[in-house]
């Protein structure tokens, strides 16, 4: 079991990582990654248990991970080669010509630890759903989680599969919405008010945890929490507050950094936050 | 131009029930998914014998579509089920990304295509779904001729990995082909050999071409009859065969002619064999209520206008 110094020194690469990543090409999304790495860092190094280095598209006989909001791909491309899905100078090559990173994921190049193409938002929480009923056929008892924007609940089809997961008793499914409050035309309070989410789950049959997604203890804590509340016939979300940017003081708080990358005194800022710890790529 | 006897009038979408069925028997990674028209879809014997591998998923269709991508990546062998409207355009974003681009193993079996829906109108019956799903990448798109046929279709995408779109319909429409057959994905089906003129044809329209192949013969006219049930891969080797030795073109369907196998055929003859070609399609236009017959006559799909057809392209041709 990882500490969570561990966990703390991985966000910190992991932050590197992604604004280099970005940095590199001029293009990427760094705020919602950065919010999110102490839920991608638990996950993958605590809670999830997979298969990084024998990765099958199946993931029969381990816990499943399905990014929907696929435009922080840079955090997730980070968190899989950290986690010896792929090598770690594979980061270089994202979004470059010919690479397995794709702006977005995708499944297409053959990317180990990637199962379905996201990025065109509001699928994955359906995807998740038929991994998890494939599951159930299977009698197998691992979980599937799956990540989604605040933003992202604006489509539709995420609450044709939020009333699927209830109606159904898909209750070895996970999900977890960052909630950043922001999206790319300005705050989500401003362009669709997402009032009452919590209640928005629970009318619709769900168990509803909320954390701090920036405090490392307490996403272990709720992680851990939802996955001993799961397979008790109610699907499971988790509403994770989360500051877009965070780590990197100059890009918090704003959705300004949705999908702009640092130029290079930014960069050096921006690294002199979060020193390396493991190894730059 | 060739006999075939017809053994009965069956709807298609009664031959995929069945086929659905048979390979639910055969293998049990196939599951089903329909959006509230079970009935309609003749998925009902499928669900009453495999309840646990079948799921209704309401009047979602989208979400049908995510599901299904996400079953088939646990090795499961996903049917959807609904219109073909509702599988095609309705979904077309959630096909690309997390089937197509996915390479998800999943068949979009689709029933009410095209006019012989009849009374609900231009609503439901879509004209444009072959062009849209042929223009996925590796989407194999098949339209099937009689009930027959559809459920031997059914019984071979199954069998065949990657994504499928299933295009059948709502009619009792003639059965004409074997009982036993065994459906070739991408293989075309000589109907009848010929030699003066080719009729392309796929759907509910093959019968219409074999009708139109008889008052031709009575004419003096040996037309060709090929069947093109699989639109994607096409039978380029068939199409151009035939499309060489009677040097004159004739293309059949219940779609839009653009997008269509018409569209298809065109292409490929155009870079590789050019030839004379005359398209029975719909033109650039919605349909709209009524009897299925009577919408293939206002519409111009009828064994009359086939006929039409082929003397144009023959005089296109020039003796």
């Amino acid at each position: 079991m990882p500490t969570t110094q561990d966990l703390r020194q991985l966000t910190l690469q992991i932050r590197r990582d992604i604004v280099r990543m970005v940095h590199a090409v001029q293009s990427g999304h760094p705020g919602g990654s950065l919010g999110c790495t102490e839920f991608f860092v638990t996950l993958f190094f605590d809670v999830m248990k997979h298969n990084p280095e024998s990765f099958s598209m199946n993931g029969k006989g381990e816990d499943v991970f399905i990014l929907s909001n696929g435009h922080i791909s840079p955090v997730y491309y980070s968190t899989l080669a950290r986690s010896s899905y792929f090598e770690v100078a594979e980061l270089a090559t994202f979004r470059k010509l010919n690479t397995r990173l794709q702006g977005h994921p995708a499944t297409h190049e053959g990317l180990p630890g990637v199962r379905t193409a996201s990025g065109s938002l509001g699928q994955g929480l359906s995807v998740a759903t038929g991994i998890a009923l494939g599951k159930k056929l299977d009698k197998d008892p691992n979980t599937v989680y799956v990540l989604t924007g605040d933003g992202e609940l604006e489509e539709g089809q995420c609450w044709e599969a939020i009333m699927y997961a209830a109606h159904n008793k898909v209750d070895n499914l996970i999900v977890t919405v960052d909630f950043n409050g922001q999206q790319i035309d300005g705050s989500t309070s401003e362009i669709m008010g997402f009032t009452e989410l919590k209640n928005k789950f629970e009318a619709f049959g769900w168990m509803v945890l909320e954390m701090n997604g920036n405090e490392l203890e307490e996403v272990k804590l709720t992680l851990t929490q939802a996955r001993e509340l799961s397979r008790k016939g109610k699907p499971l979300v988790i509403i994770m507050k989360t500051e877009m940017g965070h780590g990197v003081d100059f890009m918090m708080g704003s959705h300004e950094w949705h999908g702009i990358a640092p130029n290079d005194e930014q960069l050096k800022r921006a690294l002199d936050q979060n020193p390396e710890t493991l190894g730059d790529y | 131009m060739k006999h075939y006897e017809v053994t009965g009038q069956k709807d298609t979408r009664s031959g995929f029930g069945v086929g659905l069925l048979e390979i639910g028997h055969k293998n049990s990674d196939v599951v089903g998914l329909c959006a509230d028209l079970t009935g309609s879809l003749k998925m009902d014997a499928f669900k009453a014998t495999f309840p646990e591998r079948f799921f209704q998923v309401g009047i979602a269709e989208a979400n049908m579509m995510g599901l299904a991508a996400g079953l088939a990546t646990t090795g499961k062998i996903p049917f959807t089920g609904t219109f073909a409207n509702f599988s095609t355009g309705r979904v077309y974003d959630q096909i690309r990304q997390s089937i197509a681009y996915s390479h998800k193993n999943v068949k979009i079996c689709a029933s009410h295509a095209g006019l012989t829906l009849g009374e609900d109108g231009a609503t439901h019956q879509i004209l444009e779904d072959i062009g849209m799903m042929k223009m996925l990448p590796g989407m194999t798109v098949i339209n099937t001729c009689d009930y027959n046929q559809t459920q031997a279709a059914t019984v071979a995408i199954a069998e065949h990995y990657g994504p499928v779109y299933l295009r059948f319909g709502r009619p009792k429409w003639p059965v004409f082909t074997d009982t036993k057959q065994k459906f070739e994905i991408g293989k075309a089906w000589l109907v009848s050999e010929g030699k003066d003129v080719t009729i392309f044809c796929t759907g509910h329209l093959v019968w219409k071409a074999i009708e139109a192949g008889h008052q031709l013969a009575a004419m003096g006219i040996d037309a060709e009859v090929i069947n093109i049930h699989t639109i994607k891969p096409l039978d380029a080797e068939a199409v151009l065969e035939s499309a060489l030795k009677t040097k004159c073109v004739v293309t059949a369907e219940e779609h839009q002619k653009a997008g269509g196998l018409g569209e298809s055929i065109c292409s490929l003859l155009s870079q590789k064999a050019p030839t004379p070609v005359q398209l029975v399609a719909v033109n650039d236009s919605f349909g709209e209520s009524g009897k299925p017959e009577e919408l293939l006559k206002k519409y111009g799909l009828e064994t009359e206008n086939i006929v039409a057809a082929v003397q144009k392209v023959l005089e296109k041709r020039g003796k």
